[in-house]
Formats: structure tokens, C-alpha cells, sequence
């Protein structure tokens, strides 16, 4: 086979591998959008997908949520960055089929402390990733969950 | 254009808090319907909230955030009467602008 052929093999499986998954679905280019990271099934490909590799252990960061949520379905959590230059904040959870649940990029005159309402399909580990000054900084937390908030 | 949304926002020791309730499915792709038909995903997968004109927060969310998402965060600066205005782009890519005061 010619390595032009081959290439192309590998394209069309690959799409085809994306289509499968349910992946390719129309949808308005967007900007900030990172498809890769919000498609990403593994922690390490998340982490990847935002280029944080190992994030290191942080107490600056902080994760505000009750240990044991009863409805998996709308679960309180606030993640809180006492590092300076926080650019940004994302809320990750371990056992979701698409960990990352959501980023957010802070302004300078945001102070870096989000609310939000996150699914929950079992018991799991949610980790705050937080980037201050081009550094990336995590902790975890795990909220057992009573009642899923998937396939309900 | 979904439904509007809720928005709160109030300034205090020059902090301006700002809450927000937003209407929508947030339809993660995971369910199925009665008859076994997967449901397709549907959710708001950015948002954008800006004070006084000045864009202070840009989220990416995931299907993960829970069915009518609420979104709260605060702002230094701002003051009685600054407008805030909140944008959200579903995966459809529908939209919707709110706008509310600071009080």
C-alpha cells in the first residue's frame, strides 16, 4: 500500500471511529469550546487536553460541597482558588463518562471563587484544577452519592 | 431562544455578587427514551457573563452541569446601577442574552 493510501485509511478510521462515538454532531464552530477536553474519558487525557500533566497538590485550592450529596442529579459544588493570578477553574469528576463538567477562565477582577451545579452518576472523586500564573494546581474531594443523576 | 433567565447581582464592600439561574434541558447524550432511543445530547456549552460591559467570566461547560444551571461568582468593582448582562450558546447553538442591575 502507498503511504498516501495508508494515510487516508487512517483518516477514515479514525472518523469513523469519531462518528461512531457519537463525536461528529453539527454544531456551530465554537471559539473556547475545547472539544478535546470536554470528550475526554480518562483523567490523564483531560489533564492533557488543558496541559496541566500532574497538577500539584494544593490547600490554596478548595472544593466547597457536602460529603454526601442524596441526589446525584444537581450536586452544589464551589471551588475556590486563594492562588494569585488564578486564569482559570475547571470542576472535573472521576466517574462521569466525560470527567471535565466545566471551565471556568477568570478575569482579573473576578475574584477565583465559582458556584455550581454538577451530575453525578455515582460516588466519586471531584477535583477543582485550578492554573495561577501559568502553573497548574488540584485537589480532590470524593462526595458519595446516594441517587445517580444519569439514566434517570 | 430558551427560556430567560434569573438574574441576581449585588454589590456590597465593592464586591459584586452575581448569581444566575438559567432554563435548559441540559441533555447529557447518556439517556435513553422509553422505546430504548438514545437522547441526544443537548446543553449550554458556553457562557459569558459581562459587568458594565466588561466581560468578567467565560465558562466551558460539559453535559455534566445539571439541568437548569445556576452559576454564581463575584467581581470586584461594580456598583448600584452597572448593568450586567449573561450570554449562554447551547450545542444546538441556540443562544440567549439576560440582562439585570446591579442593586
Amino acid at each position: 500500500m502507498t503511504q498516501a493510501a495508508m494515510e487516508r485509511r487512517q483518516v477514515l478510521t479514525f472518523l469513523g471511529a469519531l462518528a461512531a462515538a457519537g463525536f461528529v454532531v453539527p454544531r456551530v464552530a465554537l471559539a473556547n469550546w475545547d472539544k478535546t477536553a470536554f470528550d475526554a474519558k480518562t483523567m490523564d487525557d483531560a489533564l492533557k487536553a488543558f496541559g496541566a500533566g500532574a497538577p500539584a497538590d494544593s490547600g490554596d485550592v478548595q472544593i466547597i460541597a457536602s460529603d454526601i450529596a442524596e441526589n446525584g442529579a444537581v450536586v452544589p459544588v464551589q471551588a475556590v482558588s486563594k492562588l494569585p493570578k488564578t486564569e482559570r477553574i475547571a470542576i472535573l469528576v472521576e466517574k462521569n463518562p466525560n470527567m471535565l463538567a466545566a471551565a471556568f477562565d477568570i478575569g482579573p477582577d473576578t475574584i477565583p471563587e465559582v458556584t455550581a451545579r454538577i451530575k453525578m452518576g455515582q460516588t466519586s472523586n471531584v477535583m477543582v484544577l485550578v492554573k495561577a500564573d501559568g502553573k497548574f494546581y488540584a485537589t480532590a474531594k470524593e462526595i458519595k452519592v446516594t441517587l445517580g443523576g444519569c439514566g434517570g | 431562544m430558551g427560556n430567560p433567565m434569573k438574574i441576581r447581582a449585588s454589590a456590597k464592600d465593592g464586591v459584586t455578587e452575581i448569581k444566575v439561574l438559567m432554563s435548559h434541558e441540559m441533555e447529557t447524550g447518556q439517556r435513553k427514551d422509553a422505546s430504548g432511543t438514545v437522547i441526544p445530547a443537548w446543553f449550554i456549552n458556553e457562557v459569558t457573563a459581562k459587568l458594565d460591559g466588561k466581560t468578567v467570566m467565560q465558562a466551558q461547560w460539559g453535559p455534566s452541569i445539571s439541568k437548569n444551571p445556576y452559576l454564581a461568582f463575584k467581581v470586584k468593582g461594580g456598583k448600584a446601577g452597572d448593568k450586567v448582562s449573561v450570554t449562554w450558546v447551547d450545542s444546538k447553538g441556540d443562544t440567549r442574552t439576560d440582562e439585570a442591575t446591579v442593586t
